[in-house]
């Protein structure tokens, strides 16, 4: 067996996901070889060669892998995929934009967010926005899949891998990068966070979600929303947390004003700890919750925040 | 332009869904179906595309049972032109259907494909992504903006921790995210024009396509159930179990 991990960048820097793939092939077992492609990323190559367990780093460092587009990143994998029975990448945006795209260029099916390791061709992996675990067996030659970084623990940073450079260069003349705003927030954002607060139709509406804000900054949370309160337009939908929304899985979520719909349980319902405040005590929410407050939020709230 | 959407037949988002007593699968028997939601952002999307006078048609084509050619009249009744079903009662893979779809893009020569970023049945998001890969064309994946300019689209790109903008040349592959627009309702009247727009019906042989995968389901199992615990009183019982009984605080 021998294994191909797309590492994460996040501004250049090796981005923590990597260290919870890396830990996922080792589950796979056989040699594991890191790919480093961007941009002035000698810096991520060194830090993943730290990773335990790594064999060798495989260091792409070009203009042209800036930004890790899908064309010329997809392209490059390819080049170098002859070598290996598996390639995997976290279930980040960019492995999701990635992965797919080698897959069919090696006319291979692709496994998303693979969430346990049976053996080296059969995998766990939710479906139906996690109400369902399916286990699948893949007869492909080369396995190309996702990870769900949250269901691996990271590896140490115990290792000193070799790092070889790959002169592999992609000529791309279908996209072209333009622009990148990364949210500037001082919260954590949605997907990673460690505490997560949302608001549903209980809130009232999108002023009442300065409520939930003053919390938020003081526990270092993430703020979220109920379909039901992006619907009503309480607040934009990239705030939503449910099947069609985001999945999050936090230590702690906090669901306020939200009844409990099978939508929104789907997208939050992995997270270690569930508190929910509602004033209906037969809202389906306090069904999953760990601590559930009956009353109105309106005072409960305000009460929360000085208290913390 | 002529922009072709794929939409896909699924269980219902408010659907509790049952998994099989012979973990084979999950039980759709009687379950009531819909447009998967991202396929009907992509449908909004090719529809404003076509009202903006950016695109001149629209085709809605489809890969599934017989029973899709309902999620392909509610295409046409949101106002896309004309359908095209691929008939299979396989399960198809996401490989599968873009290999399907990429025969419809030879055939249909578009300048925008639109695509769900992910159907909400098997949550594998990668179909767009395949498809570029097969039609070598770029992609535009988890769209939050598209905009037509000249031989090229600007996407703005949902990525982690932001957005992001990429130029594509045309003709390309856009996925749409959950931002990119609010789809609108059919009205009855545009239901009952749907009835009489062109859909036209074919197998995957006619295009030579294999569907059969190669991944197999083993089982489908129901995740651990998640318990209730307790109600607290007030407050401050609420911090002091977040702080000392789970320790979250």
């Amino acid at each position: 067996m021998s294994i191909l991990v797309l590492a994460d960048l996040h501004e250049g820097e090796l981005a923590a996901a990597t260290a919870h793939v890396v830990a996922a092939a080792q589950q796979i077992g056989g040699d594991i070889d890191v790919l480093i492609a961007g941009e002035g990323v000698q810096a991520a190559a060194d830090a993943a060669a730290r990773l335990e367990g790594v064999s060798r780093v495989r260091l792409a460092d070009h203009s042209v892998y800036a930004h890790q587009l899908a064309e010329p990143l997809s392209a490059l994998i390819v080049a170098l995929a002859d070598d290996y029975t598996h390639i995997l990448s976290s279930a980040s945006t960019t492995g999701k934009n990635v992965l797919p795209r080698v897959a069919a260029l090696k006319d291979v099916s692709q496994i998303s967010e693979v969430l346990a390791i049976d053996s080296a061709d059969t995998f766990k992996r939710p479906i139906y926005a996690g109400n369902a675990i399916a286990t699948v067996k893949s007869d492909d030659a080369l396995k190309v899949m996702t990870v769900r970084t949250t269901a691996f623990d990271a590896v140490n940073e115990s290792g000193s891998a070799a790092i070889e450079t790959v002169d592999t260069v992609v000529e791309n003349a279908q996209s072209q990068f333009v622009k990148e705003e990364l949210a500037q927030s001082d919260r954590p954002e949605l997907g990673g966070a460690r505490i997560v607060i949302s608001g549903g139709r209980g809130m009232g509406n999108g002023d009442n979600f300065k409520l939930l804000d003053g919390i938020a900054d003081k526990l270092g949370a993430a703020v979220g929303a109920s379909r039901a309160a992006v619907d009503a337009g309480f607040v934009p939908n990239d705030m939503q947390v449910g099947q069609t929304g985001k999945i999050v899985a936090p230590d702690l979520y906090i669901a306020v004003g939200i009844s409990g719909a099978i939508q929104h349980l789907a997208g939050m319902k992995d997270s270690k700890v569930i508190v929910a405040i509602n004033k209906d005590d037969e809202a389906p929410i306090f069904q999953v919750a760990d601590y559930g407050l009956v009353g109105d939020l309106f005072e409960l709230l305000p009460e929360l925040e000085s208290k913390l | 332009m002529k922009i072709l959407v794929a939409v896909k037949r699924v269980i219902d988002y408010n659907v509790k869904i049952r998994v099989k007593a012979d973990h084979s699968d999950v039980d759709l028997t009687n379950v009531k179906m819909a447009m998967n939601p991202f396929c009907e952002i992509a449908v909004e999307e090719a529809v404003r595309l076509k009202e903006k006078g950016t695109a001149t048609e629209v085709v809605a084509v489809s890969i599934g049972p017989k029973a899709a050619q309902e999620q392909l009249r509610t295409a046409l009744a949101l106002g896309a032109d004309r359908a095209l079903h691929i008939e299979t009662d396989e399960r198809v893979e996401s490989l599968a259907v873009a290999k399907l779809l990429a025969k419809v893009v030879e055939e249909e020569q578009p300048e925008l494909v639109i695509l769900g970023k992910q159907a909400i049945d098997t949550d594998n998001n990668q179909t767009g992504q395949m498809l570029a890969a097969l039609a070598n064309m770029p992609q535009g994946t988890f769209a939050s903006e598209v905009v037509v300019e000249g031989d090229k689209v600007n996407v703005t790109r949902e990525i982690d921790g932001g957005l992001q903008t990429v130029a594509l040349t045309l003709p390309a592959i856009v996925t749409t995210d959950l931002r990119l627009n609010e789809p609108r309702y059919a009205k009855l009247p545009d239901i009952m024009k749907a009835k009489k727009k062109p859909l036209e019906s074919k197998a995957p042989a006619d295009y030579g396509v294999e569907v059969a995968s190669r991944v197999s389901l083993v089982k489908v199992e129901t995740p651990a159930e998640r318990k209730g615990g307790v109600k607290v009183a007030s407050v401050d019982e609420l911090i002091d179990k977040l702080k000392n009984e789970a320790k979250v605080l």
